[in-house]
Parts: structure tokens; C-alpha cells; sequence
């Protein structure tokens, strides 16, 4: 990974040369339009019909669905599943809606994602912007050296400093608490900083001189003039932060099963297993992933056109 | 990993600042900006990465403290047909995911480029991989059931038999392997892409006037032009694809009969289910270096390859 200049996608097309060519020329052959319309049809179909299912089937009552496996509607509408998921049913009722029985809130499981998403992202693109500056604006002899080593982390397999990650957590006494879901992604990220360093080696260098003449020091810098400035890059980061955060289960599996501390991906994962084998709760567990997966969907359609824009390789060689 | 690319900066596109002026340097300033930064590499990944080495030379179990045993764990896991198991399934699952998603991505890119600029359509093409693993696995695991799943009532619309995705050896993996495919399509598809953009249209023109198809400009132009793009995104999808857990631990859980026990799933079997740290530690560094190795050979193949893009 280098660092060519940044640049976004949908650039506009350069304007043609009016000259040589015939205006407007007709796509030669229509047919070909035809089919490839259609197969950007079919592939955004199979894309959004799981979407579709899931929310089909979290307002079905889990009793009918067998009957109505073809049915494209909701089998026998009704908000049951949502109240089993949230806990408000008591055992019997849930066991007689054909529920699994087994003790969940997933208004709970909500709050614990939700801390513990906003603990990360806080952190970790905050520190991370700081080291970003150090790395992009300050000079000093070893920089690019230690930002390799930084960068370098990237390539470590999760696993491999899980387990020792674990027994750190272990031995701190830290397992089933917040701060051990949050703390290995809360002070940095190689992406992160990377992300951020990327965006401030091009800012022009004009204005942080003027505010040096000013008498500005390097914190005043950092928070004045390049937090503002990167305001939309560091946005965007955050929004990542944020659903990688809520989206991880390897982690908070190895320390966060108590009930306390447990996230929405964790809790979905044991509701899956403590579904009886022969009739599963499917209705129930489409509810909850809904409620896993919609805060997402809702963050993604707020500000999907500034991630869409920004997926891309950062320039090759 | 992500993959993205922040917005140019207004005003310029210089790479890095010119040396200032000034004489002294700001190792002090720089210190205090990167101490939180410094504090997360050392605490969660340096360190961690030095024990984990270490642990993987004894036979450390949590409850009690472990005794360095040398290289006994590799020796253990060159003899463990669970391990080489968890190696095949994990390769066989690799194998088919980074095929198809491959040759899909290229396709959709492609057709992206040819047919529309809506942001909608490529935040459509997106929205799976912004959702979680389990999520994406539960569903899934809900479409293709035996008995009720949609996918199965499809098939028996057409004279297909009901499927035991999941049940069936032969049909796990390959299962499991599409789940996710069908996750990370769009994200794959929007990298290639932006790799696409970068062509200009002129070359397109060109071939044109000289009559070249639309199979022929893809072949002579998009591919080549496009292979640099392609390694890269090949060594992000491949480092992650082998490091495929989720999906399988909360579908098969590893069955049937171990046909999906990946190697990551291994690792955590024997670690938190079996407190063999030490073992698990050992294979973890071995899948370390398996994928050291692979990205080195595609950044190799991706060197040799750069020319096309000069």
C-alpha cells in the first residue's frame, strides 16, 4: 500500500472531443443493453430478497410458516416475534407461540452493542486521527519507519493475537466487562490511522503555517485546523468504526458471553443454538437478526452515498 | 479488512509537505500525539504477538502455568489429521469463494460501468456487507433449511429435490462458501470498480473505431489494465477468506463429521472449548505464515505483472 493521491470514484466523464464523431452515436447493438440490464436486475434481486425474507418472516407467526413456506407475504401477520425477542412474554406463552422458551432481551443485547460500538469508534478514530497527525504533519527522524511498523499489524490474523489478547483480559480480571470488548479497538487501528494520514498529508501547508505565525502550537493545529478540515474523511471512518464495531462476533464471543455484556451478534448466535432442533424458532430469529441488521441498514442508507464513494484502493505500486 | 479510499483534500495534491523551514524537529509534539496510538500497538498487538509466539512453544493451558516444550506443538500438528482436515477444509472453502467471487465481481464491475453511474444501484450492490456475518449466516441458514427454507421450495418448484444444505457433507462447504460470496460481492465488485474508472475512456474509443467487440475490448483492454487492481483486491479477499469463522460457527458449528471445521474454528475449539492454548497458539502461527506467504506470491505475481500498467 502507497500513497498516491486520494481520489474519490464518480468522477464525471472528461468532456468528449465534439469533432471526429457523429453526435449522439446509438449503442450499436440494443440487445446487449437488454441482457445486461437484466443481469444487474437478477443480481440486485438476489441481493435484496434475504433483506426482504427477513423482515417477511420475523412478521409471521412461527406456527404457520411451515403451512405457508411459499408465501411471499407475512404467514399470519402478527408482532408476536418481536414480543419474544424483547422479553415480554412470559415462558408459557412464548413456548405455546412456538418459541424456544429460552431467557432473551434483546433490548439489552441493543444497549451493549450500542455502548460498546460508540466506546470503539470514540476511541479509536480520535486516537487515531492523533497518531494520523504525528505520522502526516509533524516531522521527526524514524516517522515512516514507525508508521511501517504500525502497518505492518495489518497483516496479523485476528486469532493469532486473540488468544494472548484473551489471557491479558484473563489475568487483568476484565472478562465479561465492557472494557474487554472495547480496549484492543479502542486506542488504534493500522486501517485507521492509515485512513486519516492519508487525508492529511494533503493539506495544504499554507494554513497550518499562518496559524504557527499565529502563535498556534501543534494541539491547537491539530484541533483547529485539521479535525475541520478532515471533518468528512473522519466521518466516513467512523461510520466504518462503527459497523465493523457492531458487526464483530469473534471477539466479544471470547469475552463478553455474560448476559450483561453481551451484543447483539453474541446473543444471536445463542439464540440460534438453544433452538430446539425439530422446530426452530425461525420467526423469532428472524426478528432478532432484524433488530441486529436494521440500526446498520438505516446508518448505511443515511450515509451510503459517502461510503459508496470512498471504496476504493488508495493507488497501486 | 476495508478497503477505502477518504476524499482528496481541497486545494492540492501534493503527496506529503515540503521539509519545513525550521531546524528542529517535533519528536516531542510527535510523542505525545502518538502515545494512545502507541499505547493500543504495543498493549493489543505487539506484545500479544510476541506471546502468542512464545505460547505456541509450550504447552500453556490458562489453569495452570505452562512449561516451554520446544517445538513439540509443531511436531504434534505435522501428525494431527485434525489439523491437516481443518488445512483442506479450510483451502476447499477458499478455493470455491475467491473463484466464483471473483469472476462475479468482475462481471458486476463491468456491468457497472457499462450501464449506470446511480449511486443507488452500487449502494444496493453494497448493503450485504455492511451487515453482519451472523446476520447474513442466520438467514442463510433460514433460506436453504430442509424443510421450510425458500430456497428448497423453489427448487422443488422446478423438479429438484430438497437440498440438505447445510446436513450434507458434500454441500457444506460449497454452501457456506456462497453465503458469503453472496456477502461480499458488491463490496468486491465497487474495489474492481474503482480500478475500472482509472482506464480511460479514450482506449475504449480507440478499439472501437477499429471495430473490436465488446468481448474483445474486455479481453485486450479491461482485463490487462485491470490485473494490478486485481492482485490487490486478490490479496485482501484471500487473506480474509481464510479466516472464515462466523458463518460457520453459528450454521454447522463444524459438522457434519468435521466437513466444516475450519481452521479458525479449529483454533478455537482447542483453545476455548479444550484450554490448549499452547497448540492452538502453534496452528495460529502457522496460519500466520501460510498467509504471509500467499500475499508475498500474489504481490510477487502483481510485480511481474506492472508493466501492463506503465
Amino acid at each position: 500500500m502507497s500513497t498516491t493521491t486520494p481520489r474519490t470514484l464518480a468522477e464525471p466523464a472528461p468532456p468528449e472531443a465534439p469533432e471526429h464523431r457523429p453526435p449522439r452515436r446509438r449503442p450499436p447493438v440494443r440487445w446487449q443493453r437488454v441482457l445486461g440490464w437484466a443481469a444487474l436486475v437478477v443480481i440486485l434481486l438476489i441481493t435484496l430478497f434475504p433483506f426482504y425474507w427477513m423482515l417477511r418472516t420475523a412478521f409471521s407467526d412461527n406456527r404457520a410458516l411451515a403451512a405457508q413456506a411459499d408465501n411471499l407475504l407475512p404467514a399470519d401477520f402478527t408482532l408476536d416475534a418481536f414480543r419474544r425477542v424483547f422479553g415480554l412474554t412470559t415462558l408459557e406463552e412464548s413456548l405455546a407461540q412456538g418459541g424456544a422458551g429460552g431467557r432473551i432481551d434483546f433490548w439489552l443485547y441493543l444497549r451493549n452493542s450500542v455502548v460498546v460500538a460508540t466506546s470503539i469508534t470514540v476511541g479509536q478514530v480520535f486516537f487515531s486521527a492523533m497518531a494520523a497527525f504525528a505520522f502526516a504533519r509533524l516531522h521527526w527522524r524514524g516517522r515512516d519507519t514507525v508508521f511501517a511498523v504500525f502497518l505492518s499489524a495489518l497483516m496479523v490474523p485476528g486469532i493469532f493475537t486473540a488468544i494472548p489478547n484473551f489471557v491479558l483480559m484473563k489475568e487483568l480480571g476484565l472478562l465479561n466487562t465492557f472494557p474487554a470488548l472495547v480496549l484492543p479497538t479502542f486506542f488504534m487501528t493500522p486501517f485507521a490511522v492509515f485512513f486519516v494520514r492519508q487525508f492529511l498529508l494533503g493539506v495544504p501547508r499554507e494554513l497550518e503555517e499562518a496559524a504557527m505565525l499565529d502563535g498556534a502550537g501543534h494541539a491547537r493545529v491539530f484541533l483547529r485546523i485539521m479535525l475541520p478540515m478532515a471533518s468528512a474523511p473522519i466521518t466516513t471512518l467512523a461510520v466504518l468504526t462503527y459497523i465493523a464495531a457492531w458487526n464483530e462476533y469473534f471477539w466479544p464471543l471470547l469475552v463478553g458471553q455474560s448476559e450483561d455484556v453481551r451484543v447483539l451478534t453474541v446473543a444471536l448466535g445463542i439464540f440460534r443454538s438453544q433452538t430446539p432442533q425439530g422446530s426452530p424458532d425461525w420467526s423469532g430469529l428472524m426478528a432478532a437478526t432484524l433488530v441486529a441488521a436494521l440500526p446498520i441498514v438505516l446508518l448505511f442508507v443515511a450515509l451510503g452515498k459517502r461510503i459508496v464513494s470512498s471504496i476504493g484502493f488508495t493507488g497501486i505500486k | 479488512m476495508t478497503v477505502a479510499t477518504p476524499p482528496a483534500p481541497p486545494g492540492t495534491d501534493r503527496r506529503r509537505p515540503p521539509p519545513r523551514p525550521r531546524r528542529r524537529g517535533d519528536l516531542g509534539a510527535a510523542v505525545l500525539f502518538l502515545v494512545p496510538a502507541t499505547i493500543g500497538f504495543v498493549v493489543f498487538y505487539l506484545v500479544p504477538a510476541v506471546r502468542g509466539a512464545w505460547f505456541s512453544l509450550t504447552d500453556y493451558a490458562v489453569l495452570a502455568p505452562g512449561s516451554f516444550v520446544g517445538l513439540e506443538n509443531y511436531r504434534r500438528l505435522a501428525a494431527d489429521p485434525q489439523f491437516w482436515n481443518a488445512m483442506g477444509v479450510t483451502a476447499y472453502y477458499v478455493v470455491i469463494n475467491i473463484v466464483v467471487q471473483t469472476l462475479l465481481a468482475i462481471a458486476l464491475a463491468v456491468l457497472l460501468q457499462r450501464m449506470t453511474r446511480s449511486i443507488l444501484v452500487r449502494g444496493i450492490a453494497l448493503l450485504p456487507y455492511f451487515v453482519a456475518n451472523v446476520v447474513v449466516a442466520l438467514v442463510w441458514y433460514f433460506m436453504l433449511d430442509y424443510q421450510i427454507g425458500v430456497v428448497n421450495v423453489l427448487l422443488g418448484y422446478v423438479g429438484v429435490d430438497a437440498q440438505a444444505f447445510f446436513g450434507d457433507p458434500a454441500l457444506a462447504i460449497p454452501t457456506i462458501a456462497l453465503i458469503n460470496v453472496w456477502r461480499h460481492l458488491g463490496y468486491t465488485a465497487l474495489l474492481l470498480f474503482a480500478g475500472l474508472q482509472t482506464i480511460s475512456p479514450q482506449v475504449y474509443e480507440a478499439a472501437a473505431i477499429d471495430g473490436a467487440s465488446a468481448w474483445r475490448q474486455f479481453r485486450s483492454i479491461t482485463l490487462p489494465l485491470l490485473r494490478p487492481v486485481l492482485a490487490l483486491v486478490l490479496v485482501v479477499t484471500v487473506t480474509g477468506s481464510f479466516q472464515v469463522f462466523d458463518t460457520v460457527a453459528v450454521t454447522t458449528g463444524g459438522g457434519p463429521v468435521d466437513a466444516t471445521r475450519v481452521v479458525y474454528l479449529y483454533i478455537y475449539d482447542l483453545a476455548f472449548a479444550q484450554l490448549d492454548f499452547g497448540y492452538a497458539s502453534a496452528i495460529s502461527v502457522v496460519l500466520f505464515v501460510v498467509l504471509l506467504v500467499v500475499a508475498i506470491v500474489q504481490l510477487r505475481l502483481l510485480r511481474a505483472n506492472e508493466s501492463d500498467n506503465a
